[in-house]
């Protein structure tokens, strides 16, 4: 779990938070035994790392670098010469009503991922305290997360399409007209980001109810002792112990639905209003050979997460976040 | 969990700091006497405005909210596996809530694994699978040696590097990285995946960075005493010791890698190197309408799944709390 803040303690080495990774970065400095020009060719160790790092330079640092450059030119995948126009696709993205419109569609998503953290963390917290079939319901809750994204879409598709499985559980309880899930562009997102929350939700309470878990007993305990409640529980003990994990799945959250793309791709292809901003983009990209024009979209999307982890570095500085 | 007895005699103030303080002591410092009062009031009025909520209707609620999350999550999946047993003609007649007439019609199956190239998705998945991980445990191991065991200029950039990659999310960069994967020559092979998967893997050298602090260095300076050049005590010392670490990394890498649909489907359109999520996904053209077929497909891409997840519970849940970032 403590990827994405450590990455940030790298770089901002100097901020007090630095734990961690400082631990980390400082063990080298330290000059035990086994270290020093004494011990193996000073070339040593770049031998190990000359093929992982040769694969994340060529598959990270350049397509980031690459990606900034074709976005500031109008290169259509094919050309040899890369045309720079200047900041037009950025200006493009941002005020073509076509191209925006796809933000607010990561809107639906962002509400569905409140709502999933809302049901993750009420069945984590009731399913830390004594239930019945524990571990059976922690399984049925956990297991969608695990399934294949395509067969997810398609089971939703059985489910949701006229006549399926939900029209039919609907006839059971007297709805006999009931919507096109999918068809009716005003609820097509509302059914994807409902999808998602189904998907995803089951990660959320896992990683709760470990957070949950990792509090120390003694504190139950004494709460017991004083004749707590469930809720007093949540409140005082629960609450705290998790502000840490909350506040990085909320990050993960709206960095998650800016980046949407599976469920609605598979489902819809982007049909009915449902086009996300990483369809939009590969769809520049790969069906309309608009490089430039999706680069630049995808530096958007970058700079936009990076400013959301930093934020989050901000919000909860150097306690860590970590889960093992 | 017993019921709170609400009957505990008033306790001296000396006994609520007792009683209290280990409540408050995750919120903050222990207080005075009397904000322990405060506070202990605080608290049983709170919990007496809140005391009908653990009362039998409480329970009722709770696993009322229990079992509708359990059919939420349920009944998608048995309707597809039910309609996955039906036939044609049964499967348009019949409600979509009614169980098939024959449990053992696999009629439907053997279209998904023939005509719907299933067969092929799970060798081209089998192939692709075992490879990476092979080559993201070597890489991920190599790594993790080489930066927490020795000492030298540019330790920091490197690992700073690592880090820092993993806040750049795949899916942006996908554009720009397409260019990269045709440029090598390796569009449409399955080295595309291939690489692409143990070369972005930044959360599994994680993993082994972390696990790797826990292996005493004493064990590698006694290896070296007796002569060991530090090839041998990485495949012959440390390598081995990670094993805990690889298996966690075999188990989250492998489902990622299963479920994976966009890397194959930019970068391997050819039907031939369709792989589970592929060549599920292409069913919706061909049997368009036959829900039947389709069900079957996707039946087939869960249930390995759910066999992994029966066998592995306890590794999965612990593997997805160390790696889930990403």
């Amino acid at each position: 779990m403590a990827v994405v803040t450590d990455a940030f303690s790298a770089r901002a080495e100097k901020a007090t938070g630095a734990r961690r990774i400082g631990a980390f970065l400082s063990r080298g400095q330290a000059s035990g035994p086994g270290r020093g020009p004494s011990r193996g060719l000073p070339i040593t160790p770049w031998l190990f790392l000359v093929v992982p790092l040769g694969l994340l330079v060529l598959f990270t640092y350049v397509p980031v670098a690459n990606m900034v450059w074709y976005s500031f030119t109008s290169w259509d995948g094919l050309d040899p010469v890369k045309e720079p126009v200047g900041l037009d696709n950025y200006v493009r993205i941002f005020t073509d009503p076509e191209m925006f419109k796809v933000f607010f569609v990561s809107l639906y998503y962002l509400a569905g991922a409140a709502v999933q953290m809302v049901l993750a963390l009420y069945f984590a917290t009731i399913l830390s305290f004594n239930t019945r079939f524990r571990n059976f319901l922690k399984g049925m809750i956990f297991f969608p997360y695990l399934i294949n994204g395509v067969a997810i879409g398609l089971v939703f598709l059985f489910l949701l399409r006229p006549g399926g499985t939900l029209d039919a559980l609907l006839a059971v309880v007297g709805v006999a007209e009931p919507p096109q899930w999918i068809g009716d562009p005003s609820l097509v997102n509302v059914s994807l980001a409902a999808t998602s929350v189904w998907r995803f939700m089951g990660l959320n309470f896992v990683l709760f109810l470990g957070a949950i878990q990792s509090i120390p007993n003694e504190l139950y305990e004494a709460a017991d002792i004083d004749g707590a409640t469930s809720w007093q529980k949540f409140w005082f003990i629960i609450a705290p112990g998790i502000r840490q994990i909350i506040g990085l799945t909320t990050i993960l959250a709206i960095s998650g639905s800016l980046s949407v793309f599976e469920i609605p791709w598979i489902m819809t292809s982007g049909a009915n209003g449902s086009t996300t901003f990483v369809i939009q983009t590969v769809q520049q990209a790969f069906q309309f050979g608009k490089f430039g024009l999706a680069s630049a979209m995808a530096v958007v999307l970058l700079v936009v997460v990076l400013v959301i982890t930093w934020i989050q570095r901000r919000i909860f500085p150097d306690e860590k976040v970590d889960l093992t | 969990m017993t019921r709170p007895d609400t009957t505990r005699p008033e306790a001296t103030d000396r006994e609520a700091i007792r009683y209290v303080s280990p409540l408050l002591a995750v919120t903050g410092p222990l207080p005075e006497p009397g904000r322990v009062e405060a506070a202990r009031r605080r608290v049983r009025n709170a919990w007496r405005a809140l005391r009908p909520l653990t009362t039998p209707l409480g329970i009722a609620l709770k696993y009322t909210s229990l079992l509708i999350a359990v059919a939420c999550a349920v009944i998608p999946l048995i309707t597809v596996f039910m309609a996955a047993f039906k036939t044609r003609e049964e499967f348009a007649t019949s409600d979509p809530l009614a169980p098939p007439g024959d449990w053992l019609n696999l009629e439907n199956f053997v279209v998904a694994f023939t005509r719907g190239g299933m067969l092929q998705g799970f060798a081209n998945t089998t192939i692709i699978l075992a490879v990476s991980l092979v080559g993201t445990i070597l890489i991920g191991t190599m790594t993790a040696y080489a930066v927490d065991r020795f000492d030298f200029r540019g330790r920091r950039l490197v690992l700073g590097a690592f880090l820092l990659a993993t806040l750049v999310p795949a899916v942006t960069t996908q554009v720009a990285t397409f260019q990269v994967v045709n440029g090598l020559g390796l569009f449409n092979t399955r080295w595309a995946a291939i690489i692409l998967f143990m070369g972005t893997d930044i959360v599994s050298i994680y993993i082994f960075l972390q696990f790797m602090r826990s292996i005493p260095r004493s064990l590698d300076e006694a290896a070296m005493l007796d002569g060991a050049n530090r090839l041998t005590i990485y495949a012959r010392i440390v390598f081995p010791l990670l094993r805990p670490a690889i298996a966690t990394v075999v188990i989250i890498k492998g489902i990622a890698i299963y479920n994976e649909y966009y890397i194959p489907f930019l970068y391997m359109p050819s039907r031939d190197l369709g792989v589970v999520s592929t060549s599920l996904f292409r069913f919706m053209g061909p049997f368009g309408a036959q829900w039947e077929i389709i069900s079957a497909g996707a039946v087939l891409v869960i249930v390995p799944t759910l066999i992994a997840f029966l066998l592995l519970q306890r590794q999965i849940y612990s593997g997805l709390t160390s790696g889930a970032t990403k």
